[in-house]
Protein backbone atom coordinates (compact mmCIF):
# COMPACT_ATOMS: atom_id res chain seq x y z
CA UNK A 1 0.00 0.00 0.00
CA UNK A 2 3.02 2.34 0.34
CA UNK A 3 2.96 4.70 -2.63
CA UNK A 4 5.98 4.47 -4.91
CA UNK A 5 6.72 8.15 -4.52
CA UNK A 6 6.59 8.02 -0.71
CA UNK A 7 9.71 9.62 0.69
CA UNK A 8 11.18 7.78 3.69
CA UNK A 9 13.60 10.06 5.46
CA UNK A 10 15.91 9.28 8.37
CA UNK A 11 15.21 11.90 11.02
CA UNK A 12 17.09 10.34 13.95
CA UNK A 13 20.11 8.04 13.72
CA UNK A 14 21.27 5.34 16.12
CA UNK A 15 23.89 7.56 17.80
CA UNK A 16 21.31 10.27 18.45
CA UNK A 17 19.01 7.68 20.02
CA UNK A 18 21.82 6.69 22.42
CA UNK A 19 22.46 10.33 23.42
CA UNK A 20 18.76 11.09 23.81
CA UNK A 21 18.25 8.10 26.08
CA UNK A 22 21.25 9.18 28.16
CA UNK A 23 19.81 12.67 28.55
CA UNK A 24 16.31 11.44 29.34
CA UNK A 25 17.73 9.11 32.00
CA UNK A 26 19.46 12.00 33.77
CA UNK A 27 16.34 14.14 33.55
CA UNK A 28 14.36 11.34 35.16
CA UNK A 29 16.92 11.07 37.96
CA UNK A 30 16.90 14.82 38.51
CA UNK A 31 13.14 15.33 38.53
CA UNK A 32 12.30 12.26 40.61
CA UNK A 33 15.01 13.26 43.13
CA UNK A 34 17.30 10.31 43.04
CA UNK A 35 14.89 7.57 42.04
CA UNK A 36 13.85 6.33 45.47
CA UNK A 37 10.80 4.14 44.90
CA UNK A 38 10.94 4.64 41.15
CA UNK A 39 9.89 2.11 38.53
CA UNK A 40 9.83 2.23 34.73
CA UNK A 41 7.00 0.72 32.74
CA UNK A 42 7.29 0.32 28.97
CA UNK A 43 4.14 0.33 26.87
CA UNK A 44 4.24 -2.67 24.52
CA UNK A 45 5.70 -3.06 22.07
CA UNK A 46 7.70 0.10 21.25
CA UNK A 47 8.15 1.35 24.80
CA UNK A 48 9.50 -1.89 26.30
CA UNK A 49 13.10 -1.74 24.98
CA UNK A 50 13.33 2.01 25.71
CA UNK A 51 12.25 1.47 29.33
CA UNK A 52 14.92 -1.22 29.71
CA UNK A 53 17.61 1.07 28.25
CA UNK A 54 16.59 4.00 30.46
CA UNK A 55 16.80 1.74 33.52
CA UNK A 56 20.26 0.54 32.46
CA UNK A 57 21.42 4.12 32.05
CA UNK A 58 19.98 5.20 35.42
CA UNK A 59 21.64 2.22 37.06
CA UNK A 60 25.00 3.13 35.50
CA UNK A 61 24.82 6.71 36.78
CA UNK A 62 23.11 6.26 40.13
CA UNK A 63 24.39 2.77 41.04
CA UNK A 64 20.84 1.83 42.04
CA UNK A 65 18.69 -0.77 40.37
CA UNK A 66 15.37 0.47 38.98
CA UNK A 67 12.60 -2.10 38.44
CA UNK A 68 11.29 -2.35 34.88
CA UNK A 69 7.86 -3.62 33.87
CA UNK A 70 5.79 -3.80 30.74
CA UNK A 71 2.14 -3.10 29.95
CA UNK A 72 -0.09 -4.59 27.28
CA UNK A 73 -2.90 -2.10 26.83
CA UNK A 74 -4.92 -4.05 24.24
CA UNK A 75 -7.81 -4.66 26.63
CA UNK A 76 -7.97 -1.00 27.68
CA UNK A 77 -8.03 0.61 24.24
CA UNK A 78 -11.05 2.77 23.47
CA UNK A 79 -11.39 0.79 20.24
CA UNK A 80 -10.90 -2.56 22.03
CA UNK A 81 -14.13 -3.91 20.58
CA UNK A 82 -12.82 -3.65 17.03
CA UNK A 83 -9.18 -4.73 17.36
CA UNK A 84 -7.57 -8.03 18.14
CA UNK A 85 -4.46 -8.60 20.25
CA UNK A 86 -1.14 -8.54 18.48
CA UNK A 87 0.17 -12.10 18.85
CA UNK A 88 3.67 -10.71 19.46
CA UNK A 89 2.53 -8.82 22.54
CA UNK A 90 3.00 -10.71 25.79
CA UNK A 91 0.94 -10.13 28.94
CA UNK A 92 1.61 -7.18 31.22
CA UNK A 93 4.30 -7.74 33.84
CA UNK A 94 4.77 -5.50 36.87
CA UNK A 95 6.60 -7.30 39.62
CA UNK A 96 6.91 -4.69 42.30
CA UNK A 97 4.45 -2.94 44.60
CA UNK A 98 3.49 0.23 42.72
CA UNK A 99 1.27 1.48 45.56
CA UNK A 100 2.76 4.83 46.62
CA UNK A 101 5.69 4.66 44.20
CA UNK A 102 6.71 6.86 41.26
CA UNK A 103 6.12 5.23 37.89
CA UNK A 104 7.48 6.49 34.59
CA UNK A 105 5.42 5.25 31.65
CA UNK A 106 7.64 4.90 28.59
CA UNK A 107 6.57 4.86 24.95
CA UNK A 108 8.38 5.25 21.65
CA UNK A 109 6.02 7.69 19.92
CA UNK A 110 3.54 10.05 21.56
CA UNK A 111 0.78 10.95 19.10
CA UNK A 112 -2.96 11.04 19.85
CA UNK A 113 -2.54 10.31 23.57
CA UNK A 114 -5.09 7.49 23.44
CA UNK A 115 -2.50 4.80 24.14
CA UNK A 116 -1.28 6.74 27.18
CA UNK A 117 -4.85 7.13 28.47
CA UNK A 118 -5.30 3.37 28.18
CA UNK A 119 -1.92 2.73 29.84
CA UNK A 120 -2.80 4.96 32.82
CA UNK A 121 -6.10 3.10 33.32
CA UNK A 122 -4.31 -0.23 33.06
CA UNK A 123 -1.56 0.84 35.49
CA UNK A 124 -4.10 1.97 38.10
CA UNK A 125 -5.49 -1.58 38.18
CA UNK A 126 -2.16 -2.66 39.67
CA UNK A 127 -2.34 -0.17 42.54
CA UNK A 128 -2.22 3.56 43.26
CA UNK A 129 1.16 5.10 42.42
CA UNK A 130 2.18 8.34 44.15
CA UNK A 131 2.81 9.86 40.75
CA UNK A 132 2.77 8.74 37.13
CA UNK A 133 5.20 10.42 34.75
CA UNK A 134 5.33 10.06 31.00
CA UNK A 135 8.45 9.64 28.88
CA UNK A 136 8.35 9.47 25.08
CA UNK A 137 11.31 9.08 22.75
CA UNK A 138 9.48 11.02 20.02
CA UNK A 139 6.59 13.46 20.28
CA UNK A 140 4.93 13.90 16.90
CA UNK A 141 2.06 16.12 18.06
CA UNK A 142 -1.52 15.50 16.96
CA UNK A 143 -2.99 15.01 20.43
CA UNK A 144 -6.66 14.07 20.71
CA UNK A 145 -6.68 14.00 24.51
CA UNK A 146 -5.32 16.43 27.12
CA UNK A 147 -2.07 14.54 27.69
CA UNK A 148 1.52 15.80 27.79
CA UNK A 149 4.87 14.10 28.29
CA UNK A 150 7.20 14.97 31.19
CA UNK A 151 10.30 13.67 29.40
CA UNK A 152 10.58 14.03 25.64
CA UNK A 153 13.45 12.76 23.49
CA UNK A 154 12.78 14.73 20.32
CA UNK A 155 9.79 16.69 19.05
CA UNK A 156 8.71 16.45 15.42
CA UNK A 157 6.08 18.39 13.60
CA UNK A 158 4.51 15.60 11.58
CA UNK A 159 1.43 16.01 9.39
CA UNK A 160 -1.37 13.55 10.17
CA UNK A 161 -0.92 11.92 6.78
CA UNK A 162 2.74 11.04 7.46
CA UNK A 163 4.11 8.04 9.30
CA UNK A 164 6.81 8.19 11.97
CA UNK A 165 8.52 4.85 12.59
CA UNK A 166 10.85 4.32 15.51
CA UNK A 167 13.21 1.48 16.31
CA UNK A 168 15.06 1.63 19.63
CA UNK A 169 15.94 -2.00 20.35
CA UNK A 170 19.56 -0.93 21.04
CA UNK A 171 21.89 -1.36 18.06
CA UNK A 172 23.08 0.16 14.82
CA UNK A 173 19.67 -0.37 13.20
CA UNK A 174 18.06 2.10 15.61
CA UNK A 175 16.57 5.35 14.46
CA UNK A 176 13.45 7.23 13.46
CA UNK A 177 12.11 7.53 9.93
CA UNK A 178 9.51 9.85 8.55
CA UNK A 179 7.47 8.80 5.54
CA UNK A 180 5.41 11.47 3.84
CA UNK A 181 2.23 10.10 2.36
CA UNK A 182 0.58 12.00 -0.45
CA UNK A 183 -2.37 13.89 0.96
CA UNK A 184 -5.70 12.33 0.15
CA UNK A 185 -7.32 14.38 -2.60
CA UNK A 186 -9.69 16.95 -1.19
CA UNK A 187 -8.47 16.30 2.34
CA UNK A 188 -7.46 19.23 4.47
CA UNK A 189 -4.94 18.51 7.18
CA UNK B 1 -2.60 -6.71 13.74
CA UNK B 2 -3.73 -10.30 13.64
CA UNK B 3 -6.60 -11.51 11.50
CA UNK B 4 -10.04 -11.54 13.07
CA UNK B 5 -11.64 -14.50 14.75
CA UNK B 6 -13.72 -16.00 11.97
CA UNK B 7 -16.55 -17.46 14.02
CA UNK B 8 -19.77 -15.89 15.19
CA UNK B 9 -20.69 -18.80 17.48
CA UNK B 10 -18.79 -21.40 19.49
CA UNK B 11 -20.92 -24.51 19.22
CA UNK B 12 -18.56 -27.39 18.68
CA UNK B 13 -14.84 -28.18 18.55
CA UNK B 14 -15.58 -29.80 15.18
CA UNK B 15 -16.11 -26.29 13.73
CA UNK B 16 -12.60 -25.15 14.74
CA UNK B 17 -9.19 -25.62 13.16
CA UNK B 18 -5.73 -25.49 14.81
CA UNK B 19 -5.40 -21.76 14.16
CA UNK B 20 -8.74 -20.99 15.86
CA UNK B 21 -7.77 -23.04 18.91
CA UNK B 22 -4.36 -21.37 19.14
CA UNK B 23 -5.96 -17.95 18.84
CA UNK B 24 -8.27 -18.70 21.77
CA UNK B 25 -5.49 -20.19 23.92
CA UNK B 26 -3.12 -17.28 23.18
CA UNK B 27 -5.79 -14.75 24.17
CA UNK B 28 -6.41 -16.78 27.34
CA UNK B 29 -2.76 -16.19 28.35
CA UNK B 30 -3.60 -12.47 28.61
CA UNK B 31 -6.58 -13.22 30.82
CA UNK B 32 -4.71 -15.51 33.21
CA UNK B 33 -2.59 -12.46 34.00
CA UNK B 34 -5.70 -10.28 34.48
CA UNK B 35 -7.16 -12.81 36.93
CA UNK B 36 -4.04 -12.60 39.11
CA UNK B 37 -3.98 -8.80 39.48
CA UNK B 38 -5.16 -6.81 42.48
CA UNK B 39 -8.00 -5.44 40.30
CA UNK B 40 -9.28 -8.45 38.35
CA UNK B 41 -11.23 -6.52 35.80
CA UNK B 42 -10.62 -4.94 32.41
CA UNK B 43 -12.99 -2.55 30.62
CA UNK B 44 -12.93 -4.43 27.31
CA UNK B 45 -16.58 -5.53 27.03
CA UNK B 46 -18.14 -2.50 28.70
CA UNK B 47 -21.70 -2.10 27.46
CA UNK B 48 -22.00 -5.67 26.17
CA UNK B 49 -24.57 -8.04 27.63
CA UNK B 50 -24.05 -11.74 28.26
CA UNK B 51 -26.95 -14.03 29.16
CA UNK B 52 -26.13 -17.37 30.79
CA UNK B 53 -29.05 -19.67 30.11
CA UNK B 54 -28.73 -22.93 31.98
CA UNK B 55 -31.39 -25.56 31.36
CA UNK B 56 -29.38 -27.99 33.46
CA UNK B 57 -27.79 -27.73 36.89
CA UNK B 58 -24.25 -26.38 36.85
CA UNK B 59 -22.11 -24.64 39.41
CA UNK B 60 -18.62 -24.41 38.02
CA UNK B 61 -19.38 -23.74 34.36
CA UNK B 62 -21.99 -21.13 35.18
CA UNK B 63 -19.80 -19.42 37.80
CA UNK B 64 -16.86 -19.56 35.44
CA UNK B 65 -18.80 -17.91 32.57
CA UNK B 66 -20.27 -15.38 34.98
CA UNK B 67 -16.85 -14.39 36.35
CA UNK B 68 -15.43 -14.32 32.83
CA UNK B 69 -18.11 -11.88 31.70
CA UNK B 70 -17.79 -9.73 34.80
CA UNK B 71 -13.99 -9.55 34.61
CA UNK B 72 -14.41 -8.19 31.09
CA UNK B 73 -16.90 -5.57 32.41
CA UNK B 74 -19.84 -7.06 30.51
CA UNK B 75 -23.29 -7.12 32.11
CA UNK B 76 -24.07 -10.73 32.97
CA UNK B 77 -27.52 -12.15 33.57
CA UNK B 78 -28.02 -15.72 34.77
CA UNK B 79 -31.18 -17.62 34.02
CA UNK B 80 -31.78 -21.04 35.53
CA UNK B 81 -34.36 -23.19 33.79
CA UNK B 82 -36.22 -24.03 36.99
CA UNK B 83 -36.96 -20.36 37.62
CA UNK B 84 -37.74 -19.45 34.03
CA UNK B 85 -40.76 -19.67 31.80
CA UNK B 86 -39.51 -23.10 30.66
CA UNK B 87 -41.23 -24.52 33.71
CA UNK B 88 -44.35 -22.71 32.54
CA UNK B 89 -44.36 -24.62 29.26
CA UNK B 90 -42.61 -22.23 26.87
CA UNK B 91 -40.73 -23.85 23.97
CA UNK B 92 -36.94 -23.46 23.63
CA UNK B 93 -37.37 -21.39 20.49
CA UNK B 94 -39.86 -19.00 22.12
CA UNK B 95 -37.59 -18.61 25.14
CA UNK B 96 -34.69 -17.70 22.87
CA UNK B 97 -36.72 -15.32 20.72
CA UNK B 98 -37.89 -13.56 23.87
CA UNK B 99 -34.35 -13.27 25.19
CA UNK B 100 -33.08 -12.02 21.86
CA UNK B 101 -35.61 -9.21 21.90
CA UNK B 102 -33.69 -7.93 24.97
CA UNK B 103 -30.66 -7.56 22.68
CA UNK B 104 -27.89 -9.51 24.37
CA UNK B 105 -24.55 -9.70 22.55
CA UNK B 106 -23.73 -13.21 23.69
CA UNK B 107 -25.80 -16.09 25.02
CA UNK B 108 -24.26 -19.06 26.79
CA UNK B 109 -26.52 -22.10 26.70
CA UNK B 110 -26.36 -25.35 28.59
CA UNK B 111 -29.08 -27.81 27.69
CA UNK B 112 -29.72 -31.52 28.40
CA UNK B 113 -30.56 -32.20 24.73
CA UNK B 114 -27.72 -32.81 22.27
CA UNK B 115 -27.84 -30.24 19.47
CA UNK B 116 -29.95 -27.72 21.40
CA UNK B 117 -27.36 -24.94 21.05
CA UNK B 118 -27.03 -25.50 17.28
CA UNK B 119 -30.79 -25.19 17.05
CA UNK B 120 -30.82 -21.92 18.97
CA UNK B 121 -27.88 -20.51 16.97
CA UNK B 122 -29.83 -20.99 13.75
CA UNK B 123 -32.67 -18.84 15.03
CA UNK B 124 -30.98 -15.89 16.76
CA UNK B 125 -28.61 -13.15 15.63
CA UNK B 126 -26.47 -12.82 18.75
CA UNK B 127 -23.42 -15.05 19.34
CA UNK B 128 -24.20 -18.40 20.94
CA UNK B 129 -21.72 -20.31 23.09
CA UNK B 130 -22.30 -23.96 23.83
CA UNK B 131 -21.93 -24.45 27.58
CA UNK B 132 -22.61 -28.18 27.21
CA UNK B 133 -25.40 -29.84 25.25
CA UNK B 134 -26.49 -33.33 26.29
CA UNK B 135 -23.86 -35.94 25.48
CA UNK B 136 -22.74 -34.01 22.40
CA UNK B 137 -20.11 -31.30 23.09
CA UNK B 138 -18.68 -29.04 25.76
CA UNK B 139 -16.23 -26.98 23.73
CA UNK B 140 -15.04 -24.53 26.41
CA UNK B 141 -14.15 -27.48 28.69
CA UNK B 142 -11.99 -28.99 25.94
CA UNK B 143 -10.36 -25.60 25.35
CA UNK B 144 -9.55 -25.09 29.02
CA UNK B 145 -8.21 -28.64 29.23
CA UNK B 146 -6.05 -27.88 26.19
CA UNK B 147 -4.81 -24.72 27.92
CA UNK B 148 -3.85 -26.71 31.04
CA UNK B 149 -2.15 -29.42 28.96
CA UNK B 150 -0.22 -26.87 26.91
CA UNK B 151 0.90 -25.13 30.08
CA UNK B 152 2.03 -28.36 31.80
CA UNK B 153 3.55 -30.19 28.81
CA UNK B 154 4.31 -27.36 26.39
CA UNK B 155 2.42 -28.85 23.44
CA UNK B 156 -0.85 -30.36 22.25
CA UNK B 157 0.75 -32.47 19.53
CA UNK B 158 2.12 -36.00 19.62
CA UNK B 159 0.73 -36.74 23.07
CA UNK B 160 -0.87 -39.92 24.30
CA UNK B 161 -4.05 -38.99 26.15
CA UNK B 162 -6.10 -41.51 28.10
CA UNK B 163 -9.67 -40.48 28.90
CA UNK B 164 -11.13 -42.88 31.45
CA UNK B 165 -14.60 -43.23 32.93
CA UNK B 166 -18.17 -42.79 31.87
CA UNK B 167 -17.58 -42.10 28.17
CA UNK B 168 -21.19 -42.74 27.07
CA UNK B 169 -22.59 -39.78 28.96
CA UNK B 170 -19.60 -37.52 28.49
CA UNK B 171 -19.66 -34.51 26.19
CA UNK B 172 -16.28 -33.61 27.75
CA UNK B 173 -14.74 -36.79 26.31
CA UNK B 174 -16.12 -36.05 22.84
CA UNK B 175 -14.97 -32.43 22.74
CA UNK B 176 -11.54 -33.31 24.13
CA UNK B 177 -11.08 -36.14 21.64
CA UNK B 178 -11.98 -33.81 18.75
CA UNK B 179 -9.56 -31.10 19.89
CA UNK B 180 -6.63 -33.40 20.62
CA UNK B 181 -7.08 -35.28 17.34
CA UNK B 182 -6.97 -31.90 15.59
CA UNK B 183 -3.41 -31.45 16.92
CA UNK B 184 -2.36 -35.00 16.06
CA UNK B 185 -2.38 -36.49 19.53
CA UNK B 186 -3.41 -40.07 20.22
CA UNK B 187 -6.64 -40.32 22.18
CA UNK B 188 -7.59 -43.46 24.10
CA UNK B 189 -10.98 -44.01 25.69
CA UNK B 190 -11.10 -46.44 28.60
CA UNK B 191 -14.36 -47.63 30.14
CA UNK B 192 -16.33 -50.77 30.88
CA UNK B 193 -18.33 -52.00 27.84
CA UNK B 194 -21.52 -50.65 29.39
CA UNK B 195 -20.14 -47.08 29.55
CA UNK B 196 -18.60 -46.99 26.07
CA UNK B 197 -20.79 -45.61 23.29
CA UNK B 198 -21.41 -47.96 20.36
CA UNK B 199 -20.26 -45.65 17.56
CA UNK B 200 -17.05 -44.66 19.37
CA UNK B 201 -14.61 -45.77 16.64
CA UNK B 202 -16.05 -43.08 14.41
CA UNK B 203 -14.31 -40.48 16.61
CA UNK B 204 -10.94 -41.93 15.64
CA UNK B 205 -9.97 -42.92 19.16
CA UNK B 206 -8.45 -46.14 20.49
CA UNK B 207 -10.83 -48.13 22.64
CA UNK B 208 -9.63 -49.83 25.84
CA UNK B 209 -11.47 -51.77 28.49
CA UNK B 210 -8.45 -52.31 30.72
CA UNK B 211 -6.89 -49.49 32.70
CA UNK B 212 -3.33 -50.86 32.57
CA UNK B 213 -3.13 -50.91 28.77
CA UNK B 214 -4.95 -47.59 28.42
CA UNK B 215 -2.50 -45.81 30.72
CA UNK B 216 0.65 -47.38 29.28
CA UNK B 217 2.92 -44.52 28.23
CA UNK B 218 0.15 -41.92 28.61
CA UNK B 219 1.19 -38.26 28.93
CA UNK B 220 -2.24 -37.11 30.05
CA UNK B 221 -4.70 -39.05 32.20
CA UNK B 222 -8.14 -37.51 32.15
CA UNK B 223 -10.70 -38.97 34.51
CA UNK B 224 -14.45 -38.63 34.20
CA UNK B 225 -17.14 -38.92 36.81
CA UNK B 226 -19.80 -41.62 36.70
CA UNK B 227 -22.83 -39.54 35.75
CA UNK B 228 -25.21 -41.36 38.00
CA UNK B 229 -28.00 -38.85 37.33
CA UNK B 230 -27.97 -39.80 33.64
CA UNK B 231 -27.53 -43.53 34.09
CA UNK B 232 -30.72 -45.51 33.79
CA UNK B 233 -30.50 -49.10 34.97
CA UNK B 234 -27.50 -51.04 36.25
CA UNK B 235 -24.52 -50.20 34.01
CA UNK B 236 -21.99 -50.96 36.75
CA UNK B 237 -22.38 -53.69 39.37
CA UNK B 238 -21.50 -51.31 42.25
CA UNK B 239 -19.40 -48.22 42.89
CA UNK B 240 -16.91 -50.34 44.81
CA UNK B 241 -16.56 -52.76 41.94
CA UNK B 242 -16.14 -49.86 39.51
CA UNK B 243 -13.55 -48.16 41.72
CA UNK B 244 -11.56 -51.41 41.96
CA UNK B 245 -11.38 -51.89 38.18
CA UNK B 246 -11.42 -48.32 36.83
CA UNK B 247 -10.43 -46.09 39.76
CA UNK B 248 -6.99 -44.54 39.17
CA UNK B 249 -4.46 -44.21 41.98
CA UNK B 250 -0.80 -43.27 42.20
CA UNK B 251 0.31 -46.84 41.50
CA UNK B 252 -1.27 -46.70 38.02
CA UNK B 253 1.07 -43.83 37.15
CA UNK B 254 4.00 -46.25 37.04
CA UNK B 255 2.76 -47.43 33.64
CA UNK B 256 2.28 -43.90 32.37
CA UNK B 257 4.89 -41.51 31.01
CA UNK B 258 7.16 -40.08 33.76
CA UNK B 259 5.85 -36.56 33.01
CA UNK B 260 2.19 -37.65 33.02
CA UNK B 261 -0.39 -35.23 34.40
CA UNK B 262 -3.75 -36.10 35.92
CA UNK B 263 -6.86 -34.12 35.00
CA UNK B 264 -10.51 -34.13 36.00
CA UNK B 265 -13.23 -31.80 34.69
CA UNK B 266 -15.07 -32.04 38.02
CA UNK B 267 -17.11 -32.63 40.02
CA UNK B 268 -14.85 -35.36 41.36
CA UNK B 269 -16.03 -38.47 43.15
CA UNK B 270 -12.99 -39.13 45.32
CA UNK B 271 -12.49 -42.80 45.92
CA UNK B 272 -14.51 -43.78 42.84
CA UNK B 273 -12.80 -42.76 39.58
CA UNK B 274 -9.86 -41.08 41.33
CA UNK B 275 -7.96 -41.99 44.48
CA UNK B 276 -8.06 -39.05 46.94
CA UNK B 277 -4.27 -38.90 47.28
CA UNK B 278 -3.80 -38.72 43.53
CA UNK B 279 -6.21 -35.80 43.22
CA UNK B 280 -4.04 -33.82 45.65
CA UNK B 281 -0.67 -34.98 44.31
CA UNK B 282 1.78 -32.83 42.37
CA UNK B 283 0.80 -34.71 39.21
CA UNK B 284 -2.71 -33.30 39.45
CA UNK B 285 -3.50 -30.14 37.45
CA UNK B 286 -7.17 -30.16 38.48
CA UNK B 287 -7.08 -26.71 40.08
CA UNK B 288 -5.09 -25.31 37.14
CA UNK B 289 -7.99 -26.46 34.97
CA UNK B 290 -10.41 -24.42 37.06
CA UNK B 291 -8.21 -21.30 36.83
CA UNK B 292 -7.81 -21.83 33.09
CA UNK B 293 -11.59 -22.12 32.83
CA UNK B 294 -12.20 -18.47 33.65
CA UNK B 295 -9.37 -17.26 31.40
CA UNK B 296 -10.40 -19.41 28.43
CA UNK B 297 -14.02 -18.31 28.75
CA UNK B 298 -12.89 -14.69 28.90
CA UNK B 299 -10.96 -15.32 25.68
CA UNK B 300 -14.00 -16.87 23.99
CA UNK B 301 -16.34 -14.03 25.04
CA UNK B 302 -13.73 -11.48 23.99
CA UNK B 303 -13.11 -12.97 20.55
CA UNK B 304 -16.79 -13.54 19.78
CA UNK B 305 -17.85 -10.08 20.97
CA UNK B 306 -15.63 -8.39 18.45
CA UNK B 307 -16.71 -6.95 15.20
CA UNK B 308 -13.42 -6.59 13.43
CA UNK B 309 -13.37 -3.69 11.02
CA UNK B 310 -10.98 -3.75 8.10
CA UNK B 311 -8.13 -1.40 8.94
CA UNK B 312 -6.25 0.74 6.49
CA UNK B 313 -2.44 0.50 6.76
CA UNK B 314 -2.30 4.19 7.73
CA UNK B 315 -4.64 3.68 10.65
CA UNK B 316 -2.78 0.57 11.73
CA UNK B 317 0.55 2.41 11.89
CA UNK B 318 -0.53 5.69 13.40
CA UNK B 319 -2.52 4.12 16.22
CA UNK B 320 0.72 2.91 17.73
CA UNK B 321 1.33 6.40 19.05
Amino acid sequence: MRPVNANRELVLDAESVVRIIRRMASEIVERTRGCTRLGLVGIQRGGTPIAARLAEEIERVEHAAVPVGTLDITLYRDDAASTLPDPKVGPSRIEWEIEGSDVVLVDDVLHTGRTVRAAIDCLLDYGRPRRIWLAALCDRGGRQLPIAADFVGRTFDVPVSSVLEVSAEGGTQDGAWLTAWPRPSGGST
Amino acid sequence: MSAGFRHHHLLSIADLDQKDVNQILDAAELFIEVSRRPVRKVPTLRGKTVINMFFEASTRTRTSFELAGKRLSADVVNIAASSSSVSKGESLLDTCKTLEAMRPDLVVIRHPASGATQFVAKHVNCSVINGGDGAHEHPTQALLDAFAIRKALGTLSGLKVAICGDITHSRVARSNAALLKLFGSEVRFCAPHTLMPRDVERLGVKVHHDLATALSGADVIMLLRLQRERIEGPLVPSLREYARKFGVSARHLEQASPRAIVMHPGPMNRGVEIHPALADSERSVILDQVEAGVAVRMAVLYLLAKEVRAQTPTAAVSDGA
